[in-house]
């Protein structure tokens, strides 16, 4: 491919650092993996020095950056007895620049946004997306959890990412602009770039393999719907303790709470027995064979139909923080290889 | 800058509460700000979400028919936190209304046809809003049947509203409760709801059934009418999963691929037949 015409060029780390320093200067908060003890997640630095790219994913995805763990939608401070509602100042959230998050995380973004605003803007999210800059890094290296080239994606691909970088060796990044947003990021540090001639991402890239056959997963899951037995065989091992939901970068069920003068939006997994739990009592997926099967079909069946996107993009997460090892790609390719 | 954001409600006072039973209550809604009452419009079958500030949102039906404006009304049964506190609440006090959500009881299609109405229990109020729509407009529907049973007298809801409909002329009422529900100068059917439909026997011809209760109520009323002869899609429901968002984001109310906030709480028995069990 041609790289002039994709706006490729080069960065080096100094280079880099000092496009830090500008987003910095232009009120932007920037979010990069980052080591803190023994984990690295997503977190505010100011140089490239801090940042951590050298494990193969983040414990958590990037998802929080617009989609927060707790966040408040209003809050209802009470006067004199009298109610008054106070909504959150949109215009007060940083711009933010995400660096370093992968194609896999990139991806999800449009899965966030189709869950969030496939049928009426959610004012909070789509606040946090209009001000959000994604720079990714593409993956050198992968490992036995990932497998976004079985969904569409790739350890290059670009989709979500407003500039992409791959590390070239050497101190160097290739910095593919994909976006408006992307060119705005870098405005007035066309001086930091050199020219990408002749360079090519595709020898640095990880070799992602392909796992499964995505065309036969829908269908194959809305075949196996009532069989039971093939649920309780899938879930048998599930704790139903969330954490696969917790750290993945699509999973967007919330659920609302109050406490302390605030209405909160808190992240919530359809894994949990509660979940669906009625005040009567009655609970329309008593069983984990039942919520796994929602998960799967969630992110498989109902969103492809209902939002045109996978509600998954392979990033290996939930298998890697699995306390009882169990990897969504051996569940997908027994769903694809079943026959029901 | 702000900006109006989905999850902000209408603040409601308080106008009137009538204690049903023991622990099922209805409370008379009106918007603190005018204008927005103004602004409000909604149809029969849709519901919100209503909010005691400071222990969270609970998911109703709007009980009263759109048909009477400048209020609205919900009746709940006290069994959780948020209903526990809507319970304790006074007329005069403030509480939160988001909404509406949801489809609609397609009633304009109804028109120039019988309406049977069977409900249980505390399934009465969302049935409660379509059958005063409909009798507020009387004179576009045939014969109006309605066949209601609670487990005990003191269970039944709207015990004035049954009275009322008890003596129109143009309204037939079938009430019922459960075999040992019953008070000594009971005058109705003694029996579940599923039996004394059977015995009612009412035509299904150039009929719409609207069925609501709970599950185990819904599961032998089905039959029943499809023996009397009413085709699944001229039996309506409403579903009650719970939710949190009402507006298709928070991912708890699906039944399958359907969002019942979204694409109900309105259904036909003929699309309950081609969905999950997941009620």
């Amino acid at each position: 491919m041609n790289s002039m015409e994709k706006d490729t060029r080069l960065i080096g780390r100094e280079a880099l650092a000092k496009l830090f320093a500008q987003w910095l200067g232009e009120g932007r908060r920037i979010l990069a993996p980052k080591q803190s003890n023994d984990k690295v997640d997503f977190a505010e630095v100011e140089t490239p020095g801090e940042v951590s790219l050298d494990p193969v994913q983040t414990g958590q995805s990037p998802k929080g950056a617009l989609f927060p763990r707790v966040e408040e939608l209003f809050s209802f401070p009470s006067r004199d007895g009298r109610v008054e509602l106070r909504e959150r100042d949109l215009a007060a959230l940083k711009p933010t620049v995400v660096f370093g998050l992968r194609p896999c995380d990139a991806a999800a973004l449009a899965a966030l946004a189709a869950i969030f605003n496939w049928d009426s803007a959610d004012a909070l999210f789509s606040a946090r997306l209009a001000a959000l800059t994604t720079v990714g890094v593409a993956c050198n290296r992968c490992d036995e959890y990932c497998f976004c080239t079985s969904l569409g994606g790739g350890p290059g691909a670009t989709t979500g990412s407003d500039i992409l970088l791959t590390d070239m060796g050497g101190g160097e990044y290739l910095a593919e602009v994909i976006s408006e947003k992307g060119r705005q990021a870098i405005q007035g540090a066309g001086t930091l770039f050199q020219p990408a001639l002749g360079k090519d991402k595709e020898s640095r890239l990880a070799r992602v393999e392909k796992a499964f056959d995505l065309d036969k997963v829908k269908p194959a899951l809305e075949a196996l719907f009532d069989d039971e037995a093939f649920w309780v065989e899938q879930s048998l091992r599930c704790l139903g303790c969330g954490a696969c939901a917790y750290v993945c970068p699509t999973c967007a069920c919330f659920d609302i709470q109050d406490e302390n003068g605030r209405r909160l939006r808190c992240w919530d997994s359809c894994g949990f027995g509660l979940f669906t739990l009625h005040t009567s009592g009655h609970n329309p997926r008593p069983l984990q064979s039942q919520r796994w099967r929602q998960r799967l079909m969630h992110k498989f069946s109902y969103m492809p139909e209902r939002q045109s996107v996978l509600g998954c993009v392979g990033c290996g997460r939930c298998s890697r923080a699995c306390p009882v090892d169990m990897n969504i790609l051996e569940h997908l390719r027994a769903v694809a290889e079943a026959k029901p | 800058m702000t900006t109006a954001d989905v999850f902000k409600p209408f603040l409601m006072r308080i106008d009137k509460v009538t204690e049903e039973t023991p622990d099922v209550r209805t409370l008379r809604l009106a918007f603190q700000d005018e204008r927005e009452g103004r602004g409000f419009t909604f149809r029969t079958g849709q519901f919100g979400e209503y909010s005691v500030f400071g222990e969270g949102e609970c998911t109703f039906c709007i009980a009263s028919p759109p048909t009477r404006q400048g209020y609205i009304e919900c009746t709940f049964r006290k069994a959780g936190r948020v209903t526990g506190a809507l319970a304790d609440l006074e007329a005069g006090e403030t509480i939160g209304f988001r909404g509406p959500y949801g489809n609609v009881f397609p009633i304009d299609e109804w028109e120039k046809k019988s309406l049977l109405f069977i409900a249980g229990g505390i399934a009465l109020p969302p049935m409660r809003s379509v059958i005063w729509n409909v009798l507020d407009l009387r004179d576009r529907y045939r014969d109006i049947t309605i066949v209601y049973g609670a487990r005990t007298v003191a269970d039944l809801v709207y015990k004035s509203e049954l009275a009322e409909w008890e003596k129109r002329p143009d309204v037939r009422l079938v009430a019922t409760v459960d075999p040992g529900g019953q008070t000594p100068d009971w005058k109705g059917e003694i029996g579940f709801v599923p039996a004394v439909l059977d015995k009612l026997a009412p035509a299904s011809r150039d009929t719409v059934a609207v069925v609501c209760g709970p599950p185990v109520m819904i599961k032998f009323t089905f039959p029943v009418l499809a023996r009397l002869g009413f085709a699944p899609e001229k039996i309506f429901t409403t579903l009650e999963n719970r939710m949190k968002c009402g507006v298709g984001k928070c991912g708890r109310c699906n039944v399958g691929k359907h969002f019942v906030c979204k694409d109900g709480p309105v259904f036909t028995f003929a699309q309950l037949q081609e969905m999950p069990q997941e009620y």
